[in-house]
């Protein structure tokens, strides 16, 4: 027989007590530090952003022929991470998976906080923050107008949906607990600020046929828009015809990596939350084991995606796709494709073995391991290929400066900052529908099996 | 019952007339978005911004009265615009070689005569600028037959040079994508208050098959 899903068999009473009470809590002298600490790192994010636009993307590592360089590099990876929140939430959803509802709120959180992070790099990318609306379809005086046959155009379209669904996705299944927090909140402010994000919430069965109609629509909406995005961010490489990019394996390709980096970073931060707030009883090992079956999964498809790469290289025949190959795997930036092989491809071999994918300590540095490899997997992508194209007269190799360093490494506080407040000042867990899930809210005669 | 209903209304956060609040904020937004819009449609295009920019010169010269009343051709002065990228502005000699003769006494010619003796030249306020990113040949304009007029407006009527165009990139492509309609033979290039005759397009479409006239619309055309 399988575990619960929550363990101990808790009363409805006692999860909403758990839940909120870390909302309610005074604020720890540890959770100051860290906040400190973290938003400081946000803040060099901005610092960085700001020299940037001041003294032009020049401070960067960029330079012809690697036009994208770190800022393309980071963008991929954030919007990777962000499509483990949707598939949990709404794909999840969709085939009756009730291990989700643990993690779902956060998992969405993450995916909205890596969704903004991966939006910032587009825009400060283009160096002009002041003409970044050109890349939106706005009429104009100078009859600009973008180019619909673009990937990068659609590019716009698919992260901006993906955002704007996310969301509300997020915001809707959010509505019940604010409710519940607004009852239970003693000061004026709280009523209000929770009160107005309620929108009136009173938990009638009339409104939660609504919600339950409205949420059910909402996961259908953001089912496609799981496996769009990250196919139209690798449509951004394989519709080029840069040796590397040109291959028709990218959209399932990338789709598995950003599902399998978007977990590692559900992991990570979960693994954390749910020791500091003692919610180990709500998400449980149960889920921790599923999400790293669902990491070895995607590791393999990656790992399968790198073998099929370099086969399909050799048996087109194809000099130039064979040379990109050859120079990833040997070339200048050998180090960094060894680096995302052993990270991507080996690491998640380790969740072969029950006693492995159960351990905490592994799973946690695992996932961080996986997190580096999926960075590396687009440095390798963007730059080798990049870097070394047809005519070796136009090589360049890329080297990050300082600047490029303190927006990757900011661009990660301002990513944890976000989490840190979502943890504090909204419910970690998905009250209303983690009673959902417990027996008593599924009564039967006794003796029956649920 | 009156007693309960006042305290389920005490227990209530918000006030009843908040809940014409979602209303209220969509209209509200939607007018906003659509006064911003317009807004900055209006005030921010170089339309408004631009047209109109009327700078004092150095001396009080009338476009009206050399070019209008007296019938000087404009490339008297400006006698590079066939030839040159740059329209030029005259040099001082250009001015005496007439002023020489005619009024040389003038109060108002004071300070042309100052800049001939001096051979300082005089320094003239340019109207119409285009931003540096923007290549502009003014002889490929006037060699393909499109008039002064078209983007300086009736200078022979004018007493002070203002601009009369927005100069916008909408404007440049506008007429970049559509030239037939101010396409006029050489010798007219010059006329100001010039009125295309009936069959404009058709002369024009022989225009451009003989002159090989392709607007440039790619970026590459204007943004080298």
């Amino acid at each position: 027989m399988e575990a619960p899903l929550i363990a101990g068999s808790p009363s409805f009473g006692s999860i909403t007590e758990k839940v909120s009470s870390i909302v309610e809590a005074k604020f720890s002298l540890v959770w100051l530090l860290w906040f400190g600490f973290i938003s400081s790192i946000a803040l060099v994010f901005f610092g960085a952003i700001g020299y940037v636009f001041w003294e032009g993307i020049g401070v960067w590592g960029n330079n012809v022929p690697n036009g994208w360089g770190w800022p393309i590099v980071n963008f991929v990876f954030w919007v990777g991470i962000g499509h483990a929140g949707t598939l949990i939430s709404a794909i999840l959803f969709l085939f009756r998976q009730r291990w989700r509802t643990s993690i779902n709120r956060s998992a969405e959180a993450m995916t909205i906080f890596a969704v903004i992070c991966a939006g910032i790099f587009p825009g400060i990318h283009v160096g002009r923050i002041w003409v970044s609306y050109w890349m939106f379809p706005l009429p104009n005086q100078m009859d600009m107008w973008p180019n619909f046959r673009s990937p990068l155009m659609w590019d716009i379209f698919a992260v901006g949906s993906y955002f704007t669904v996310s969301l509300l996705f997020w915001y809707v299944g959010l509505i019940p607990d604010f409710g519940t927090l607004r009852d239970r909140a003693k000061s004026k402010i709280r009523q209000f600020i929770y009160g107005i994000l309620a929108v009136g919430w009173n938990g009638g069965n009339r409104q939660w046929r609504h919600y339950e109609k409205a949420y059910l629509l909402l996961a259908g909406l953001a089912t496609p828009l799981v496996l769009s995005v990250h196919t139209v961010v690798s449509f951004d490489f394989a519709t080029s015809v840069i040796p590397g990019w040109h291959t028709t394996i990218f959209p399932p390709y990338f789709v598995a990596g950003a599902i399998f980096s978007g977990f590692a970073m559900v992991m990570t931060l979960l693994v954390i939350v749910r020791k500091l707030y003692s919610l180990e009883h709500i998400i449980t090992m149960r889920h921790l084991e599923n999400m790293n079956k669902i990491m070895l999964v995607t590791g393999m498809m990656v790992g399968y995606a790198y073998g099929c790469e370099f086969f399909i290289a050799w048996y087109s025949g194809n000099d130039y796709e064979m040379a990109a190959f050859k120079n990833r795997a040997f070339g200048h930036y050998a180090w960094g494709y060894w680096i995302m092989v052993s990270c991507n491809v080996l690491v998640p071999q380790l969740f072969w073995f029950k006693r492995l994918r159960t351990s905490v300590p592994v799973m946690f540095v695992a996932s961080i391991l996986i997190n580096v490899g999926m960075w590396f997997e687009r440095f390798v992508i963007i730059i080798s290929s990049l870097s070394q194209d047809f005519l070796p007269g136009s090589w360049g190799f890329f080297k990050p400066t300082l600047w490029d360093i303190l927006i990757l490494v900011g661009s990660f506080g301002l990513f944890f900052t976000l989490f840190t407040l979502f943890a504090r000042f909204l419910p970690l867990i998905s009250m209303a529908e983690v009673k959902g899930v417990l027996p008593q809210a599924d009564p039967h005669h006794q003796g029956e099996s649920t | 019952m009156d007693r309960e209903l006042g305290e389920q209304q005490q227990q209530q956060i918000f006030p009843k007339w908040t809940n014409y609040l979602p209303l209220i904020s969509v209209v509200g937004l939607a007018v906003a978005a659509i006064v911003a819009v317009a807004f900055v449609w209006y005030y921010f295009s170089p339309e408004y911004t631009d047209v109109g920019y009327r700078p004092k010169q150095p001396v009080a010269f009338s476009h009206k009265l050399h070019a209008g009343d007296l019938g000087l051709d404009c490339r008297y002065c400006h006698s590079n615009v066939e030839v040159s990228v740059h329209a030029n502005v005259p040099p001082t000699q250009t001015c005496m070689s007439c002023h020489t003769m005619i009024l040389p006494e003038s109060e108002k010619l004071l300070p042309v005569r100052e800049s001939y003796s001096s051979d300082k030249p005089i320094e003239w306020v340019r109207v119409h600028k285009l931003p540096d990113f923007v290549y502009f040949n003014h002889s490929a304009h006037v060699l393909a037959g499109v008039g002064c007029e078209s983007c300086h407006g009736n200078i022979a009527q004018s007493e002070v040079v203002m601009q009369r165009e927005s100069l916008s990139m909408g404007w440049c492509l506008d007429c970049h994508r559509h030239p037939a309609a101010s396409l006029r033979p050489p010798e007219l290039v010059t006329q100001m208050g010039w009125q295309p005759p009936a069959n404009q397009l058709e002369l024009a479409e022989i225009m451009i098959v003989q002159k090989h006239i392709a607007p440039p619309e790619d970026c590459s055309g204007c943004h080298r």
